[in-house]
């Protein structure tokens, strides 16, 4: 099952449409994240919609949903920039909440702080309408070697 | 909306359910359905669809739907402790995966707030499948308390808790 996962990956990647990473995760269509590369760099978009909402008299996003395309944006960024071989399994997620996030598109960035043998150290970092005002920031740690069990989030 | 009597465990679960599910749109998306709660603890399910689906291959969830349960239901754990109703924020939610959730079966958090102060609330919470000594997920938040805006509903539940 995971051989199917990164035969899917390598055609992707030949592909050069990093969108077509989203495509295979319910979650992640019904969520409406998708990673995009249109500016040479890999963000991972959560488009608006009012679903997302969980403060209605802000109105906010629900922070859950912020640790969401977080931990989406990490493995999207292990998927795509990594050589990885194996699907990486989340050990454990840290989100630190900012900002509240309006009703507006939320991007995220993500980059490793620590590539490992075993282990991955992510950081990632959301923001909306101006890059310099994160809303919430992440940190996460994925197993990258065993490839027996399939990870919670892929 | 009418004050709740709340007499009985079920009026006190519809009351709490109506407030922290149903008027908190992506809750409702996610159709949290609260289960039980008392003072300092909150209880929560989220039944397993197949949009919540992480893996297409196992049915294995995301881990999306338990970061947003996990934080709900610490938030409802925090607002079961405030004596005056007021507007709180989560501050910082870790997650611990302790191994995958068997998919097409519910999940269930139970989350606890075991401090408050003036400003800050603490709360820990575990995720499960009917056995709480084997746990899915583990989770701490910390909730800033007096958060700018106008307290929601479900942030006003503390006099309707008996202690």
């Amino acid at each position: 099952m995971t051989a199917n996962l990164l035969k899917r990956l390598a055609e992707v990647r030949k592909s050069r449409d990093v969108a077509r990473l989203a495509d295979a995760i319910p979650y992640a269509r019904w969520m409406r994240i998708a990673p995009e590369n249109g500016t040479g760099e890999l963000l991972t978009r959560m488009r608006y919609h009012s679903d997302l909402i969980g403060n209605t008299m802000l109105p906010a996003i629900h922070g859950g949903t912020l640790g969401a395309m977080l931990e989406m944006a990490a493995i999207f960024h292990l998927l795509w920039e990594t050589e990885t071989e194996t699907v990486p399994k989340i050990v454990n997620i840290t989100v630190d909440y900012l900002r509240s996030a309006r009703p507006l598109d939320v991007i995220a960035s993500a980059k490793v702080t620590k590539q490992g043998r075993r282990m991955v150290n992510v950081f990632a970092e959301a923001w909306q309408d101006d890059r310099s005002k994160p809303v919430a920031t992440a940190n996460a740690h994925f197993l990258v070697t065993s490839s027996d069990d399939a990870p919670p989030s892929l | 909306m009418a004050k709740p009597s709340l007499t009985t465990p079920e009026e006190r679960v519809a009351f709490f359910q109506q407030l922290f599910s149903d008027t908190i749109p992506h809750n409702k998306a996610l159709g949290l359905k609260v289960i039980a709660v008392a003072r300092g603890l909150a209880c929560m399910q989220l039944d397993w669809r197949e949009e919540l689906v992480g893996n297409p291959i196992t049915g294995v969830i995301a881990g999306g739907p338990l970061t947003a349960m996990l934080d709900a239901c610490c938030g409802m754990a925090v607002a079961t402790m405030l004596k005056e109703p007021m507007p709180f924020a989560t501050l910082d939610l870790r997650i611990d995966y302790a191994k995958p959730a068997a998919p097409r079966q519910p999940v269930i958090a139970e989350a606890e707030c075991y401090r408050v102060t003036q400003s800050v609330a603490f709360t820990r919470a575990f995720a499960h499948q009917g056995d709480p000594k084997d746990p899915v997920a583990a989770a701490a938040g910390t909730f800033m308390l007096g958060t700018k805006g106008k307290v929601m509903q479900a942030q006003s539940l503390g006099r309707a808790i008996k202690s």
